[in-house]
């Protein structure tokens, strides 16, 4: 029972959309490895948001206009995957290989 | 979760210019022979593959799970990407996925892209991707036994990522490295379990599925469990 690349791609997806949307807002609020560290040693108060992270369009992970907070990361979880995965299609699209006929010998990395 | 956005990903402020820049050419380096290596090993059928793996990454990613004095952690997937795509490919992969995080969520620098993508992509998928190659070359090509070492160094690409940011800070004169490395790395002894846990349930899922996506698994036709389910029927 082999799948299909298209099938597999479409229900990975699926997972990866079901996860961030209806998962995430259930994640551990506790400040993660990096962030309790900071706040242990004091550092933390030197990160600062970069000027072109001022408007960005969904910041911190809770979409903009959305009261409830559970909600809020849901949907971000939403956009976000889709918008990962068109870019890195997109991405991915523009520096395929192209030629389909002659197949070089490896095939994957090695 | 108000305030700063900071996950593992460092934000500005925290490096200094000249290690946010060194770190920025590293990455740019890895994630550009990235593009060029997917010019070569990408065909046109696995192109959405690639959007999927990302998209899971940063799915994966908004995850946080508790671990031991009130932390949590999250799957970092490069590991995954390496194995499913190979190390090169994964650094571009991982790439977007930091990329869209710094931009659109406010989450990591700006000016730290570059660190982060060292720190959480480029560094684990290379170091993962090229263990996992070398280790099969020495060691039985069981399914059993590539999930050992699939397990093994996810834990290692989280402690790296976790060893290269206390070196990156500590270059930065933000906090020394006696002072940052061991608690960042008891911290991510722990995240890097999670790692294991979900890289092997994913790699898994793909191998016994599609096999062949599995890019670095060079696994022997065993005479029973290689192929799985489909020879014996069973569950």
């Amino acid at each position: 029972m082999k799948a299909s690349t298209r099938m597999f791609a479409v229900l990975a997806l699926a997972l990866a959309v079901g996860l961030a949307t209806a998962v995430s807002p259930f994640a551990s609020p506790s400040p993660d490895g990096l962030e309790k560290v900071a706040a242990d040693e004091g550092f933390i108060d030197e990160g600062r948001l970069h000027s072109l992270q001022e408007d960005s369009p969904i910041p911190d992970y809770a979409f903009p206009g959305v009261e409830n907070e559970r909600f809020a990361t849901g949907l971000a979880g939403f956009a976000g995957t889709l918008a990962v995965f068109a870019i890195g299609s997109g991405v991915a699209y523009l520096v395929r290989r192209r030629a389909p006929a002659s197949r070089p010998a490896g095939g994957a990395a090695a | 979760m108000i305030g700063l956005p900071i996950a593992l990903h460092i934000p500005d402020g925290f490096l200094s210019p000249g290690v946010a820049a060194l770190c920025g050419i590293l990455a740019a380096a890895a994630v550009a022979y990235g593009l060029r290596r997917a010019g070569v090993e990408l065909d046109e059928a696995r192109v959405p593959l690639l959007g999927v793996l990302a998209a899971f990454i940063f799915a994966a990613q908004m995850l946080n799970f508790p671990i031991a004095g009130g932390t949590s952690g999250h799957f970092l997937g490069a590991t995954l990407a390496a194995v499913l795509l190979g190390p090169w490919l994964a650094c571009l992969v991982m790439g977007v996925v930091l990329a869209v995080q710094a931009f659109a969520f406010a989450d990591g620098g700006v000016s730290a892209l570059g660190a982060n993508i060292l720190n959480m992509g480029a560094l684990g998928a290379l170091l993962a991707g090229y263990l996992v190659i070398g280790a099969q070359r020495v060691l039985p090509r069981t399914r059993l036994v590539f999930l050992g070492i699939v397990a093994t160094v996810s834990w290692l690409a989280v402690m790296a990522g976790a060893a290269a940011t206390s070196a990156e800070l500590a270059l930065s004169d933000t906090i020394p490295l006696a002072t940052s490395l061991p608690p960042m790395l008891g911290v991510h002894s722990l995240i890097g379990l999670g790692e294991a846990v979900i890289t092997v349930a994913a790699v898994s899922a793909v191998l016994a599925a599609r096999p062949d996506l599995v890019a670095l698994a060079r696994l022997e036709p065993e005479p029973h469990g290689a192929p799985p389910a489909a020879a014996e029927g069973r569950i």
